[in-house]
């Protein structure tokens, strides 16, 4: 792996001599983010997102394991465990639950942009078809750690939260109800459920941590992407790891910090819902049941399918809800067009705005009262989103005509256009 | 051929959505009840609830901080007035100390507080009650949701640890209710007839669904005599009983903010340093 023109570790010091010939783990860190991994030179901000994220996975584990030493997973005392005793007796307890709880919602933050910024310029093709399949693994189990997590608070909008999305699975045809059944350990979600949402809760950040480390190591095989798409052709195109990118990314972290303690200090409950102050009360039906924001857009698809067509509406939501993220497996595949960045597709880059703002259209839908309004723009933006990545990116693959691509990376910095950000190219067309 | 299956697979996906969309307009279109500008039929909850008044807390805002004088006033109205059917199960006698009351005056508090804590009869064992302690929790008022039924026209009164945070409109929304009781208008109850308060319920504006079981629990201008000379107006209850609940619900909101105010005054330090030291390294280096 690597380029030819890669540093090498050579460890000054004995100890570190002797330690690399025992266990040449210095060296594999000086290889994957030291001074030993080349990188494009022209990285814009939008690639520091990669590095947040590891951060914001590393908090919820460090903040998780502590808060889970005073956690009781328990219908009856789950609620007083946390709101009663971590929240008013544990010594700076609510500080990390606060951290916990946005702590999830910045991991989310920094993950769509990492998502979005690997859809515009193209990270998602060959030769790094694998770095994004790991990567849409460790979405979905994102997604499902930050559901059961939500559960474990066992307020209202846990409560009924679980009661929707564990009610998914009896949309399935003739075995749902018994999956569902099976899956909560009751008819409904009561202590077995809760005991295994944390189990789960607590083993499911290893597992991410693990496709992280698989997802990194897939990096590195051809190397980092750069905003304009075009391969690494030599040793003029790079820059080491450390201390170029570490540096960079110093700053990107804090930043990242800031916003987070402006979240965590001043408004710990902007992100959360007032319901879920209540305890759960399976006698009790909220009014407005939503997930977390993080979940809107795909809440928006689920309740778009209003009508029975051949098969139940409710099947149709979820087998939406849950398309809308497995066809991002063959994004790869879908997308044929050589070149990578969207600095160079004008049609693919139109199509690239109207994907964000349908997502964020999907995600306002997804987070208001069921009003005929909200459901119509959600049905439209429903429509727009499998077309998009079904239809629309496949044919524009084939039919656009790419704008000329740099003779490499050196030629397009020296030029003033190497690491042209999203915003940059809009203004310049 | 993947390309192939997955347009198939989107068409499909998009007719689908597309015949439910054309249901979704046909139903708003052929339906003549009068609607709201996002399609919801309108009822007396859309035309006539009220948005939650400001009562102008101190705590609140960025720089925020508790008024003592005033959560010990609030505390009295709560002792006076809300007690006696509300609980705050989640706050102990000993956190009054944050109100500014002394260890002797905590105890006193606690030891006279009208109900006792469950206890064991230590000669027979059979279930009895103690006077409390400042380590005690502040006891429950009814033993469960049926006895609270019970004495209260089938009606829960809600523990009131996390009120201001288990509702929108947080301490505005206490404040808002517990001085909004109003008669129903003409208009409401010619539109909305069904609306009517039905006996034993009270007309409120501010309550989700206009008819609460709460009687309005602040009658009259010194229904509290106050320690401190602050006349105790309704208005002035309401809005300090408002600012109690803030601190049940909140009660570390003066260590996060400021906890938060040295956080960012560090990291914007730091950040800086991080950048001086990104634009040092990349010096020589066009990217």
């Amino acid at each position: 792996m690597s380029f030819p023109w890669a540093n090498h570790y050579e460890p000054k010091q004995p100890l570190m001599r002797w330690i690399d010939e025992k266990l040449p783990l210095p060296r594999l860190v000086y290889n994957a983010v030291g001074a030993g991994y080349p990188v494009p030179r022209n990285l814009n901000y939008w690639w520091n997102f990669g590095v947040l994220a590891g951060a914001a996975l590393a908090c919820q584990i460090i903040t998780g394991i502590v808060l889970a030493m005073h956690y009781h997973s328990a219908a009856a005392s789950a609620f007083d465990s946390i709101n009663g005793t971590i929240m008013r007796d544990v010594n700076s307890g609510w500080f990390l639950r606060y951290a916990h709880a946005n702590g999830a919602s910045m991991f989310f933050i920094v993950v769509y942009t990492h998502i979005f910024r690997g859809l515009y310029y193209g990270s998602y093709k060959a030769p790094r078809e694998m770095v994004w399949l790991l990567g849409v693994v460790i979405f979905l189990l994102m997604m499902a750690t930050a559901f059961m997590g939500y559960v474990l608070p066992w307020g209202q909008m846990s409560f009924w939260g679980a009661q929707v999305i564990t009610g998914f699975f009896s949309a399935i045809p003739v075995v749902g109800d018994w999956i569902r059944v099976w899956l909560l350990g009751g008819y409904a979600p009561d202590d077995a459920a809760l005991n295994r949402f944390f189990s789960l809760h607590y083993l499911l950040p290893f597992v991410i941590l693990g496709v992280v480390i698989l997802h990194i190591w897939a990096l590195h095989i051809p190397g980092s992407n750069n905003p304009t798409g075009v391969d690494v052709k030599g040793k003029q195109d790079t820059v080491p790891f450390h201390p170029y990118y570490t540096a960079k990314d110093g700053f990107g972290l804090g930043i990242f910090f800031l916003v987070f303690a402006a979240l965590v200090f001043y408004f710990p409950d902007a992100l959360g819902h007032p319901d879920n102050y209540i305890p759960a009360n399976p006698l009790s039906t909220p009014a407005h049941i939503v997930p977390e924001w993080y979940f809107w857009p795909f809440y928006a698809i689920l309740r778009s399918f209003t009508a029975d067509v051949i098969l139940p509406a409710k099947l149709w939501g979820v087998l939406a809800m849950f398309g809308s993220i497995l066809l991002l497996f063959f994004l790869p595949w879908l997308d044929s067009s050589p070149v990578r960045s969207n600095n160079y597709r004008p049609k693919a880059r139109i199509a690239f705005w109207v994907l964000v703002a349908d997502v964020l259209l999907l995600g306002y839908c997804g987070g208001s009262a069921a009003d005929p309004l909200w459901i119509i723009i959600a049905q439209v933006c429903t429509g727009y989103y499998f077309l998009h990545f079904l239809v629309i990116l496949p044919l524009i693959s084939r039919s656009e005509r790419p704008r000329p691509l740099p003779n490499s990376i050196t030629e397009a910095v020296l030029s003033g256009k190497g690491g042209t950000s999203p915003a940059e190219t809009a203004l310049a067309h | 051929m993947v390309r192939l299956i997955a347009g198939f697979i989107g068409l499909v996906f998009a007719v689908v959505v597309g015949w439910a969309l054309i249901g979704t307009v046909a139903g708003v279109a052929t339906d003549p009840t009068p609607k709201t500008w996002t399609g919801a039929p309108k009822s007396a909850e859309t035309d006539f609830h009220l948005h939650p008044r400001d009562a102008g807390l101190s705590s609140e805002g960025v720089f925020g901080k508790f008024d003592k004088r005033q959560l010990q006033r609030g505390f009295q109205v709560y002792k006076e007035v809300c007690a006696a059917c509300h609980s705050i199960r989640l706050v102990s006698f000993r956190d009054l100390r944050q109100l500014g009351y002394s260890e002797g005056q905590v105890k006193a508090i606690a030891n006279d507080w009208q109900i006792e804590q469950p206890s064991v009869n230590a000669d027979t064992g059979e279930p009895a009650t103690r006077k409390n302690v400042p380590s005690d929790h502040f006891p429950l008022v009814f033993a469960n949701d049926v006895a609270a039924r019970a004495a209260n026209n089938n009606a829960v009164p809600p523990d009131l640890s996390y009120i201001t945070r288990a509702r929108h409109g947080g301490a505005n929304y206490v404040y808002s209710l517990i001085t909004g009781y109003q008669p129903q208008s003409a208009e409401m109850l010619k539109r909305f007839p069904e609306i009517k308060t039905p006996q034993g319920l009270y007309s409120n504006p501010y309550f989700a669904n206009m008819n609460i079981a709460m009687p309005p629990p602040l009658k009259s201008n010194g229904q509290v005599q106050y320690q401190d000379g602050t006349l105790a107006t309704v208005d002035q209850m309401a809005k300090d009983v408002s600012a109690f609940l803030v601190w049940t619900a909140d009660p570390t909101l003066e260590s996060r903010h400021q906890a938060g105010f040295a956080s960012i005054i560090f990291l914007l330090i730091a950040s800086g340093l991080a950048f001086g030291a990104y634009r040092n390294i990349w010096r020589n280096v066009e990217h």
